[in-house]
């Protein structure tokens, strides 16, 4: 059976030629075959997923018009999703075993449409990498090319989507978490505005950036996974109290008409030439479809990197406090308090995890505080700024999602070289803008993405843009060789 | 203790600088984060706990609007500034008892800043700066298998106190002496009560102080070496560890020798502070802006709403006592102590009965029996309409006064209707002349040798006349009545 989309599959449901039993033995199957290679799961519940496809089925035989298209259809969620009573490592050691005791807003929205969940997927340690290699538990393969990365963090969900195994999977993009790997394993992949969607119930790694998403193999169900989760929640006082705008309204209201921006910053030295003559196509493709591009400037672009890497280990540097082995994770058992402090850290976190917590200790140090962290809040703010300048402008961003394709594992091994990843994502999230990357081709075979971004709050313009290009495209219904190997 | 030959002396050589930091529980139903109950000691050892104030990977904060308005509403009392604008920041480090690592906490824009705080002491008024009031949330608490966390083979924690609101009031260097640092914090305490904020426990720590001290030369502008004092929990332990330290910097300075910044902690059972930690020691907060609360605003009709609604202060309220009932300082002062005595005292005089006679009945016989049974009158089983109702009956002279003490002893704890009582057991005072003119000549004519001393110039021998009367009318007699009719007819022959 050829891997079908969220659409396809709620169709399938409701005219009986599925039931949700039957999508979660499918789905279970592919992860035992294929797994053993990818390592995208931390864990699969089964059980829960059992309980949840059996209440699914349930709805859709009650109310097979008013359930949510996500009724019974199985999902995979990043390991730093809090599920009650399932573990959530985070990716890390120090997790090892933790249950959480509730389930966190967007997950619990997704369960309360009826969605069934098979398991948690392997991310880098706490979200901190851009490769997936640094988990704890081993790296994840790219089902494109085995020996390549999937991008990171949350490469387990992305890597679950392309290969196949379930219609969507939900990530969280801190500096490109979600919209990097989902380039590289040529799948969708959408950070929403911050504010839009809760955090409540996702381990913080940067609580003014991150921002839960998810992966899909088309821009409509995005939006249908997008319209489920996003909202307010007075759980979250980040959240955003004013209404979602129903992104499927104007999905198919294409981009005629509309102004797109390139900037020019965003196209530099560092981008891999495949990747650019693929972006590059993709802009004729949206001016045949009506738009006009526009080269735009978006200055501060080389030092947002180092504004990113100030602001986000120094709110991780508090965020990773908690993970003390006093009242849960993992504890090494030492005579002083000091000791055990010491002991169950330095063993619970990986190396760059550690590198992070002191590079945000540092910055926010007596002394050093002005240095850096005020100084990257400056900065940071100035980014926002000239977003705000060019979508003055422009109605939207169009821009590589990543500079590079699928990289070999362990070909980056100096952490600045890893950083670099993230160069053309993590202003959006700086900013706090909604960004997505669609499938816009292909380089010696592998996937390469298109960025769309757009104001906050235009998540349902990013979407419609996205949409436009890949309605107009065929790359996001080419299967890797592990969806085709599974089927 | 020596102090009080030391102290003088000292202060003869060296001006006494010292700063007060309280940090007050805020009486609000929920958390300062999340909704669990603020109520940490009535519940089993974290039971009042939920995913936030556990500090649970994934959870984040919600602020508290009642802690908000709290806080507020101490700042107004206090004089103080309502920035427009005011932010929350993390104070990071680490210790057992703070479960996320960091305390949510009010760093650069603090909820409000420069107030004051006027008090009397020893005759003049001392006025002591509010630098700031702001907002936090308490700690859990341990209990340690030993006597600190350092040597304890184990230790218990209990995250019930974990996100409590805590309102940090942060005075100015203003104060000289320990006796003025006691009386504001009896002042600042009164004040938090009154505008029912806070519970004013000292002993349970809803209400706690922390001393910055230090000493230099008269006439010298810069500040001395300034040493943290901890550990008080009562006003007489801040007070005895001011005087204590004040000894040892003076012994210090004295020797030639120079102090060191540093934290010192009051032994209460040794009568002195031992030190804690020295500046070297001291943590970096590492302070930054919480990511995870967007900053509040807080327009001036909110504000404005707040001071509105402050009640009459306690100082404000003794004044107007004074003028309005025609009190005594002293007495104006204990009637306004709390506010539940000052809303009694009106409340009683406000239903008819003589300002004097209620003062004289409140201060007195209430006072004693609400702290013979640690019952305050307004949950005792008379009440105060009880208490009205037996002082008009005083006023109106239905009952004498012992009748009344009697009566007020008796249902004070058990409660009843005073009226019906009087009614029920004729305990009406005798107070018609003829019935007493009858018992006095009876008293008389049954104690001739009193009489007769009396006659002779013997004022005490009338005791036992007047003795004879109320016993003859079973205590009920109107002893005044009584008086003036024995004198009148031991004068007639």
């Amino acid at each position: 059976m050829t891997p079908r989309t969220i659409t396809e599959l709620a169709a399938a449901l409701r005219d009986g030629s599925t039931t949700p039993q039957a999508l979660l033995a499918d789905a279970l199957a592919r992860v035992e075959r294929t797994d053993k290679d990818l390592n995208a799961y931390l864990s699969v519940t089964r059980e829960l997923a059992e309980q949840q496809a059996d209440a699914a089925a349930r709805t859709l035989g009650d109310h097979p018009d008013t359930a949510s298209p996500l009724c019974g259809i199985p999902v995979a969620l990043k390991d730093v999703l809090c599920v009650d009573g399932i573990e959530t490592t985070a990716g890390s050691k120090i997790l090892r075993g933790f249950k959480p005791p509730y389930t966190g807003t967007a997950v619990q929205r997704l369960f309360d449409a009826g969605a069934v969940c098979i398991g948690k997927t392997n991310c880098d340690e706490f979200a901190m990498g851009s490769s997936t290699e640094n988990s704890a538990y081993g790296p994840v393969g790219n089902p494109w090319d085995i020996e390549r990365v999937p991008g990171g963090s949350s490469g387990g969900s992305a890597a679950t989507v392309a290969a196949g195994s379930v219609p969507y999977s939900l990530g969280t993009d801190t500096g490109g978490s979600i919209r990097q790997p989902a380039a590289l394993c040529g799948v969708v992949g959408f950070k929403p505005t911050y504010g839009r969607v809760s955090r409540y119930g996702l381990i913080a790694f940067a609580s003014s950036l991150d921002q839960i998403g998810p992966f899909t193999r088309t821009v409509e169900d995005a939006a249908l996974v997008f319209a489920a989760i996003a909202g307010h929640d007075p759980c979250d006082s980040t959240s955003e109290p004013r209404a979602v705008e129903d992104p499927l309204a104007s999905l198919g209201a294409g981009v005629a008409g509309m102004r797109l921006g390139i900037p020019r910053e965003y196209l530099g030295d560092g981008t891999e030439p495949g990747v650019r003559a693929s972006v590059e196509a993709a802009f004729r493709v949206l001016e045949a479809q009506g738009a006009t591009l526009h080269e735009v400037s978006l200055p501060s672009t080389d030092v947002a990197l180092s504004v990113y890497y100030v602001i986000a280990p120094a709110e991780c540097s508090s965020n990773l406090a908690r993970y003390d082995g006093v009242r849960f994770g993992n504890r090494v058992e030492r005579a002083s308090l000091t000791d055990m402090y010491l002991q169950t850290r330095g063993a619970g976190f990986g190396n760059e995890v550690k590198r992070r917590i002191m590079l945000g200790t540092y910055a926010l140090s007596s002394g050093y505080y002005d240095a850096y962290y005020r100084q990257a809040q400056k900065v940071r703010t100035l980014v926002s700024q000239e977003f705000e300048a060019v979508f003055k402008e422009v109605d939207a961003i169009v821009c590589p999602t990543s500079p590079s394709v699928a990289f070999p594992m362990g070909s980056r091994d100096d952490p600045l070289s890893m950083y670099m990843c993230d160069v053309v994502t993590l202003p959006a999230n700086l900013a706090g803008v909604p960004g997505i990357s669609v499938p816009c081709g292909f380089v010696d075979g592998l996937p390469a993405g298109l960025q769309v971004i757009a104001p906050r709050f235009e998540d349902a313009r990013v979407l419609r843009v996205a949409h436009a290009y890949e309605q107009a495209t065929d790359f996001h219904t080419v299967l890797s060789p592990y969806a085709g190997k599974a089927a | 203790m020596t102090e009080a030959a030391t102290i003088p002396a000292a202060l003869d050589r060296y001006e006494v600088v010292i700063g007060l930091e309280v940090h007050a529980q805020l009486l609000t139903r929920s958390k300062m984060f999340c909704p669990c109950p603020a109520d940490y000691t009535s519940a089993a050892p974290n039971e009042n706990t939920c995913p936030v104030c556990l500090g649970l990977p994934g959870v984040l904060p919600t602020i508290n609007q009642q802690a908000v308005e709290y806080t507020v509403r101490t700042a107004v009392a206090l004089h103080c500034d309502i920035p427009a604008f005011t932010k929350f920041d993390r104070k990071n480090y680490f210790y057992p008892d703070l479960p996320k690592g960091y305390q949510i906490s009010q760093y650069d824009l603090p909820l409000s800043v420069n107030g004051h705080l006027a008090f009397p002491v020893g005759g003049e008024t001392v006025r002591c700066g509010i630098t700031r009031v702001h907002l936090e949330e308490d700690t859990g608490t341990m209990h340690h298998a030993g006597d600190v966390l350092q040597s304890a083979t184990s230790s218990l924690i209990d995250l019930n106190r974990s996100g409590v609101p805590l309102m940090e009031i942060v005075g100015e260097p203003d104060l000289r002496t320990p006796e003025a640092a006691r009386e504001y914090l009896v002042r600042l305490r009164q004040i938090l009560m009154y505008i029912g904020v806070n519970d004013g426990n000292l002993e349970k720590g809803s209400f706690r102080c922390d001393a910055n001290i230090s000493l230099r030369p008269h006439g010298v502008q810069e500040l001395g070496v300034k040493v943290e004092v901890k550990n008080m929990n009562s006003f007489r332990a801040v007070q005895h560890a001011l005087e204590s330290e004040i000894e040892r910097q003076t012994g210090v300075l004295d020797a030639g020798g120079t102090l060191v910044q540093e934290t010192r902690g009051w032994v209460e059972t040794q009568g002195r502070t031992i030190s804690q930690r020295s500046k070297e020691q001291a943590h970096d907060y590492r302070y930054f802006p919480e990511p995870d609360l967007p900053p509040l605003r807080l327009d001036a009709a909110f504000v404005e709403r707040m001071r509105a609604a402050l009640p009459e202060l306690p100082e404000a309220r003794a004044h107007r006592f004074r003028e309005q009932y025609g009190l005594t300082a002293y007495d104006a002062a204990v009637l306004t102590d709390t506010r539940d005595d000052a809303d009694t005292y009106e409340a009683v005089v406000g239903s008819g009965v003589p300002a004097k006679l209620a003062a004289n009945w409140q201060s007195g016989d209430v006072a004693a029996l609400a702290n013979e049974h640690r019952m305050p009158l307004q949950h005792s089983g008379l009440g105060v309409d009880g208490l009205a109702s037996l002082l008009r009956l005083v006023d109106a002279g239905t009952i004498n006064g012992p009748t009344a003490k009697e009566l007020l002893a008796e249902l004070y704890v058990a409660g009843g209707n005073p009226e019906a009582l009087v009614r029920d057991r004729g305990l009406a005072q005798v107070s018609d002349t003829t019935e007493l003119s009858a018992l006095v000549d009876a008293a008389i004519a049954g104690n001739p040798a009193a009489a007769a001393d009396f006659r002779a110039g013997k004022q005490q021998a009338l005791g036992q006349l007047m003795r004879a009367v109320k016993d003859a009318t079973g205590g009920k007699a109107d002893m005044p009545l009584a008086n003036r009719l024995l004198r009148e007819r031991l004068s007639e022959q």
